[in-house]
């Protein structure tokens, strides 16, 4: 009895320290809207979601700050279309693993009340976690997924930002169109080769029906597990079709088995080109050597966009001083890029109804100068996707990525064909 | 002429990729035959001597000159892990040992995780980066290197286990436990040299390997359900079933993923292996 009454004073003791709290904070500071952040903060991703979570950090202080940058809602003192309210990231981890981007998912929106959601760079977590928002009705901005699938689920909530692989499946071949144009270079057979995960068949499809569409002549499509441990009978397949081109998705341990593959077998097509992931690993130059020379990459990102955009090398700065001296990169900015947008939106609508902000999302309009992207601009078409989506290609020239191409960030030419085998 | 030269280089190749796989396998066969322990953490054990290989190399030692560094190192990590572990397992139900070592396939690959991060990480310029041709067949060096380093070890461990006084008193232990302590044979002595032993085959599978191949946390997965398979196919506990067994699972795998294709590859290889364990459950070259 004595202990029952005790812990009901103690109950309404809480309760009154917290209401008293909670007055006077509201009085002295502006009011916190909280977004929500799935990242793979533990498991085989935790580096990486490590850089991810210090961006997004980032980006919340610019956006909180005074300090103005070409930029969008950068250096406005908070969202001032809501009385300059501040932004609040709240992190769950996914562990890379699909149900528990789920239920961290979950918790976010039942628990911590957030007003929209934003990760989860892998894919397979951005899938689940994007379902529960799309159930409960909250915004879900993803930065960084690029399996083109996302946004053909016909979900009214998810907004991806990034260009996902068919937007790099589509440069490659405008790149070709290109250096036709301006080399007399033609290029008609093009052999797909990917690992059969949601990444490399993604590309590969996107691949296939762009290249059918312009009339390319798919000479081969090799799909391969990408935990395979030797790759002959693929080398042997893409050898025996004859391509001019290789366009090839693979993680690391099997690009550099297909480069030896193709060395070793005399496969010499006019180019490779890669969809990143393994062919941009620092272990992918620093393992093969002269023997990555000339290797094409499509890229989301390049510290050379400074020609665009004043405030990257700024930002990469302040990345720098949070992130031990790591440089801004391509996973990074585009987790940067993600916040903006999100607070673009929230400021625009200026409320914090799940309804008023997806209405504010499907009105994004930033002019691509604004980003820190090789961008056209931030605009999401009907299915969510951000249409003016580009990327970049760069080549392996004398031991480093060169950007070669669009040309207006290009700071070094073309080499093609790529140079032959060296013994 | 052309007609003929793609098998005759899917040949090659599902030989050379065989041989690799066999290198894995010795070491797994080898600890099963002798004390009927299924160590689930074998690929952990290439994980942990593919990463001393690079440590080695790192330091200015190659591959080939710190095997033996590595396969010592794994000999003595293997006696340890019996000692404290293993043994305490087998006086424990069969299936302690299934547990046990799954549990410490999951314990290495998380500390591997957490202090040397999930980055691939390979020798920078590795040695015998070359292609030797002959005709219209190619062979990377470094393939070939493995692969003779695969027939070196098999034949090795099979003249070791064959001809000499410890080997026999494995394969006494082997037959039976307790007939071979009657014997006088000190059986715990010859189970942690039977551990040691295929602990070193995979610290030599592990430096060899880095010649091609990089390493990461999760990197034993990809070699050890191979070596199941080829343990499986061969015969468990067979040395000369094991070589059997991959050589077979190496061709199976090329010569299916060029005639199907790349996706199926691995149809034929599990295909062999059902219709093995199906009609003569002990593998190829098992006994019992």
């Amino acid at each position: 009895m004595h202990a029952r009454r005790l812990s009901a004073f103690l109950v309404a003791a809480f309760a009154l320290t917290a209401l008293g709290g909670a007055g006077t904070t509201r009085a002295a500071d502006p009011p916190e809207i909280v977004i929500g952040s799935i990242l793979p903060l533990t498991g085989p991703l935790a580096q990486t979601g490590a850089g991810l979570r210090a961006a997004q950090e980032l980006a919340r202080d610019l956006v909180n700050g005074h300090v103005s940058y070409p930029l969008p809602m950068v250096g406005r003192s908070g969202l001032p279309h809501l009385g300059h309210a501040r932004i609040k990231l709240v992190f769950a981890d996914s562990q890379a693993k699909p149900d528990q981007a789920r239920a961290a998912a979950e918790q976010l929106i039942t628990q911590d009340h957030v007003v929209a959601l934003i990760g989860t760079y892998a894919s397979s977590t951005t899938a689940t976690a994007s379902q529960v928002a799309e159930r409960y009705g909250i915004p879900f901005l993803n930065p960084d997924s690029t399996a083109p699938g996302l946004t053909a689920r016909g979900l009214k909530w998810f907004f991806r930002a990034t260009p996902n692989d068919a937007t790099f499946a589509d440069n490659f071949y405008q790149f070709f169109a290109e250096l036709k144009k301006t080399k007399k270079i033609d290029v008609k057979r093009v052999a797909i080769v990917g690992e059969d995960g949601l990444f490399g068949s993604g590309a590969g499809d996107a691949e296939e029906q762009i290249g059918k569409k312009l009339g390319y002549d798919i000479v081969t499509r090799v799909a391969y597990s990408a935990t395979t441990t030797e790759v002959n009978a693929e080398v042997q397949k893409v050898k025996a079709a004859s391509p001019d081109v290789i366009i090839i998705a693979s993680y690391l341990p099997d690009s550099l088995l297909y480069m030896r593959g193709f060395k070793e077998q005399g496969v010499a097509p006019k180019a490779i080109l890669a969809q990143d992931a393994g062919f941009i690993d620092p272990g992918f130059v620093r393992t093969l050597g002269a023997d990555a020379e000339g290797v094409f990459t499509r890229e989301v990102f390049s510290l050379s966009i400074k020609h665009r955009n004043q405030s990257v090398p700024l930002v990469d700065q302040l990345f720098r001083q949070r992130f031990g001296d790591k440089p801004l990169d391509g996973n990074t900015a585009r987790s940067i890029m993600g916040v903006l947008i999100l607070a673009d939106a929230l400021d625009r609508a200026g409320s914090t109804k799940p309804d008023a902000i997806r209405t504010a999302l499907q009105k994004t309009n930033i002019p691509g100068k604004l980003t820190l992207m090789p961008w056209n601009r931030v605009h999401f078409d009907a299915t969510g996707q951000n249409d003016g989506g580009a990327g970049i290609i760069e080549q392996v020239q004398d031991g480093k990525y060169e950007t070669v191409w669009p040309s207006d960030v290009a700071v070094r030419a073309p080499i093609w064909p790529m140079p032959a085998w060296k013994r | 002429m052309d007609a003929l030269a793609t098998p005759a280089q899917l040949l090659v190749g599902g030989l050379l990729t065989g041989l690799v796989f066999a290198l894995v396998a010795v070491g797994l066969t080898l600890i099963y035959g002798v004390m009927d322990v299924v160590n689930f953490a074998h690929g952990e054990y290439l994980m942990l001597a593919m990463y001393a290989t690079l440590a080695l190399a790192l330091l200015g030692i190659g591959p080939l000159v710190g095997l033996p560094l590595v396969a010592i190192a794994l000999f003595l990590f293997g006696i340890v892990v019996y000692r404290v572990f293993i043994r305490r397992l087998l006086a424990g139900p069969p299936e302690a040992t299934v547990f046990g070592t799954f549990g410490m396939l999951v314990l290495l690959q998380g500390l591997a995780q957490a202090t040397l991060t999930s980055d691939y990480q390979s020798i920078p310029n590795p040695p015998f980066h070359g292609t030797i041709r002959v005709g219209a067949i190619a062979v990377s060096q470094a393939t070939l290197i493995e692969g003779i380093g695969a027939l070196v070890l098999t034949a090795a461990l099979f003249a070791f286990v064959e001809f000499t006084e410890t080997g026999r008193a494995m394969r006494a232990v082997a037959e039976d436990r307790i007939a071979a302590t009657l014997m006088g044979i000190d059986v715990q002595r010859i189970n942690g040299l039977a551990f040691g032993i295929g602990a070193a085959c995979v610290g030599a599978a592990g430096a060899l390997l880095m010649l091609s191949y990089p390493v990461y946390p999760t990197v034993g997965a990809a070699f050890a359900l191979t070596a199941f398979v080829v343990v499986a196919l061969g015969g468990f506990g067979s040395i000369q079933g094991a070589l059997v067994g991959a050589l077979l699972v190496g061709l199976l795998e090329v010569f299916g993923g060029f005639y199907l294709s790349p996706e199926l590859k691995l149809v034929p290889v599990y295909l062999a292996y059902l219709i093995v364990v199906l009609l003569r459950p002990q593998g190829l070259l098992g006994r019992r």
